[in-house]
């Protein structure tokens, strides 16, 4: 039993989260959010330069990392820092385009030359209904893709997208190439922080990735990699509204003495507690089980985003909570924490579905 | 035991349903659905179409231009035009001074300032908070002391709800600091444009501004803007707050928000069907619906029994209580309908006339923005942890 991360891991994410708290602290992470562009697209470059997109890929496909382990230390760290970035959809992205052996696109994007996010998602309509999957017809040497995919991080910022086209045994992915003809982007804000964009392709051009309508398992582990990646970050904003809420159940004082002497506080904060280390296990259980990969990867990220729906809730209400009215304003960081754990809820299906997901890959294993 | 309405209910909400459908401006309806911001002037818009029908203050004596509307023509007028999408009326001046005036305030303050909430002359704001003072409010510090003809302010409030838009301040001031805390407090009434008043917008988490700090230096006001008798203000406060709380239990806001709900999951697809039909979702939701209809029912009952002269004690801290849980747990599941719809934050779209490409399902624009304003629900008014406590005093008697 060994649950340390290794020094090479802890030195990555000292120097990570140095960066994030010298340079991209608080007040300036606020500055960024009210700048023109949203975000700090210096900010990322700075952690792509201190090897945070590197850690995420194994040496042979381009990086200088891959293990679950090393993604958890990099999103624990984007987690501690709020750090703004397509670093969810780089992972998943990158690590399609890793099963492929696409090195030198993985290259580009660790050394920070090109930015990579990943459209996986159908784009919905005011009715609420998802538009057709994204439909791949061979084009000379190529493809054309059209279809229309929604809520793809950074969407407007990305120099290359990879494209789920086709649905279950017929799903293919493709590299396209921003400014490609026929695709357009319309980019918005994120609650969150950050950005995303609705995506529209209309012919256009796009290169196979991979075999055709043989990658539904490799999406599955990039997405199951993407869990994990979310399971560490929540874990990490969950540790610090649970450090920052002891801090101020110590400070704040209300009849004369600090508000954590009251005891149905105090309950509640143990619960807190306690439910941040069941938040740590899920990670560490998600994490475990993406090295083993196959259904054993799925059921363990399946598992973890459950635990962080429902745990990241609690942590994210708590919080505000018991702050008060200084923990609904926007100076005030635990705001930012409590808006992005929520969120994270938001990404790549919510604790119901995953709970649902669980049960479904629990009978395929039985069977 | 009867809680079926009797046909002059029923020929009651007829004439609420008539009277809204010929009024109320669709404009304004559009915006309250859409979850779109209200100006000032759309609130006054509506201030004055209810003032002009004379039910702008149904809980006021007729005198005073109220109504004599029994507890259940009350509820169902507010039921109505919560369904219909009207714009909350603003409940500062109407349903938290207006009580406190009529109870405690003398012919003159009555005669002088009643009137004015009603033809929105003043636009009244809340100086209760502070930020030393906020569960336990009776520890406020903002000062006056008396000079002559006048009480000399200073100090600072903060959490003044659309104080941004008023000209008056309602504050709770320690006039004594001697004995216990509650004993030195009065309540008075403070002009806005007084030198010495400077207000501060305070962002909140969904980048609004809807409250505010307020700071008093050397403020003077005059004698007669006080409430009833010096250092009495904290019975006056408790009488305020457990009106302001049987208001915030808002059973018809939730009635109009749940029916929201109940569409946008009707209409929401998730993994091909509707999303009213995945049980887990469902199961909340029926959870919520049961929880409404109990609410309703416990809510009739503190105004029936209020209506037969009972002053609502505890009952007023449980309606707080529930109804803020109940219309947190509708936004919380309105933002788990819009899936990755909830994250897009398009600010230009909260805004009257927004005309971008829409992105997403319809309703999910605010869905974040609402479910993280919302939480301010169970913080303020005094807490939900506060009201818990005031329930169990009542009964312990420890």
């Amino acid at each position: 039993m060994d649950f340390s991360l290794g020094t090479e891991r802890e030195l990555l994410a000292n120097s990570l989260g140095r960066y994030l708290a010298d340079k991209f602290g608080s007040e300036a992470r606020l500055k960024a959010l009210a700048s023109p562009e949203g975000w700090s697209r210096e900010a990322y470059d700075g952690l792509v330069e201190l090897g945070a997109v590197g850690a995420m890929f194994t040496e042979e496909a381009g990086g200088y990392g891959g293990s679950a382990f090393d993604i958890a230390v990099v999103f624990g760290e984007i987690g501690r820092g709020l750090a703004m970035g397509p670093f969810l959809g780089t992972l998943m992205a990158g690590k399609v385009l890793e099963a492929a052996g696409e090195t030198a696109v993985i290259e580009e994007v660790v050394g920070g030359e090109k930015l990579l996010t990943f459209a996986h998602e159908p784009a919905q309509g005011p009715d609420g209904r998802a538009a057709e999957p994204v439909r791949a017809e061979k084009a000379g040497d190529g493809y054309k893709l059209t279809g229309a995919k929604g809520v793809v991080s950074f969407a407007d910022e990305a120099d290359l997208f990879v494209v789920m086209a086709g649905s279950g045994t017929e799903l293919s992915t493709f590299l396209v190439k921003a400014g490609a003809p026929g695709l357009t982007v319309q980019s918005y804000p994120v609650v969150d922080g950050g950005k995303a964009g609705e995506v529209v392709f209309k012919d256009t051009p796009a290169a196979l990735i991979g075999e055709e309508a043989k990658a539904a398992q490799i999406v599955d582990q990039a997405v199951a990699a993407g869990l994990v990646a979310l399971a560490w970050e929540g874990y990490a904003i969950m540790q610090v509204l649970r450090d920052k809420t002891v801090e101020y159940l110590r400070e704040r004082k209300q009849f004369g003495i600090p508000i954590g002497k009251f005891q149905a506080l105090q309950h509640r904060m143990g619960t807190m507690a306690l439910e941040v280390e069941q938040a740590h296990s899920a990670a560490i259980n998600a994490a475990v089980g993406l090295e083993e990969g196959g259904n054993a990867a799925l059921r363990a990220a399946s598992a973890a985003k459950v635990t962080l729906g429902k745990n990241g809730s609690l942590l994210a209400e708590e919080a505000i909570q018991m702050h008060g009215g200084i923990g609904m304003t926007w100076e005030f960081a635990v705001s930012h924490y409590a808006k992005r754990l929520i969120m994270i809820g938001h990404e790549l299906g919510d604790e119901d579905y995953h709970l649902q997901r669980f049960i479904d890959l629990g009978k395929e294993e039985a069977a | 035991m009867d809680l079926k309405f009797s046909p002059e209910d029923q020929a009651f909400r007829e004439e609420v349903r008539a009277f809204l459908k010929e009024k109320l401006p669709q404009r304004l309806s559009d915006k309250v659905r859409k979850g779109q911001h209200l100006s000032k002037a759309d609130m006054e818009e509506w201030h004055a179409i209810l003032h002009e029908r004379g039910w702008l203050a149904p809980h006021w004596p007729v005198e005073h231009g109220g109504t004599d509307w029994s507890v259940m023509q009350r509820f169902i007028f507010e039921t109505e035009i919560a369904m219909a999408h009207a714009p909350r009326v603003v409940p500062f001046g109407v349903s938290m001074l207006g009580p406190v005036l009529l109870k405690y305030g003398s012919e003159e303050q009555k005669n002088h300032w009643l009137p004015r909430i009603l033809d929105g002359s003043d636009w009244w704001c809340q100086g209760y908070s502070e930020p030393g003072a906020g569960s336990d409010l009776a520890s406020l510090k903002t000062k006056a002391v008396r000079e002559g003809d006048h009480y000399i302010v200073n100090g600072q409030k903060t959490w003044t709800t659309l104080g941004q838009h008023a000209n008056m301040i309602f504050c709770l001031v320690r006039t004594n600091s001697e004995g216990k805390k509650q004993e030195g407090i009065s309540f008075l009434l403070i002009d806005m444009n007084t030198p010495g008043v400077e207000l501060r917008p305070i962002k909140l988490l969904d980048g609004d501004y809807e409250v505010n700090e307020v700071f008093f230096t050397d403020v003077k006001v005059p004698v007669e803007n006080l409430v009833g008798e010096e250092n009495k203000g904290w019975t006056y406060a408790k009488y305020l707050l457990t009106y302001e709380r049987t208001n915030i239990a808002g059973v018809g806001a939730s009635m109009a928000a749940f029916k929201v709900l109940k569409e946008a999951a009707s209409m929401q697809f998730r993994n091909g069907k509707p999303l009213i039909e995945d049980p887990r979702f469902a199961a909340r939701l029926a959870q919520l619906e049961i929880d409404l209809e109990n609410m309703k029912t416990t809510n009739l009952r503190v105004l029936d029994a209020a209506g037969h002269g009972k002053a609502p004690g505890a009952e007023s801290s449980m309606l707080k209580i529930r109804g803020t849980e109940i219309r947190q747990e509708i936004s919380d599941l309105m933002r788990r309908a819009a899936g990755s719809y909830a994250r897009p934050f398009i600010e230009a779209s909260f805004e009257e006339g927004y005309n971008g490409e829409p992105v997403g399902p319809a309703f999910a624009g605010p869905v974040a923005s609402d479910y993280f304003n919302y939480r301010k629900l169970s913080i303020f008014g005094g807490s939900n942890e506060v009201q818990r406590e005031i329930i169990t005093k009542s009964m312990l008697g420890l």
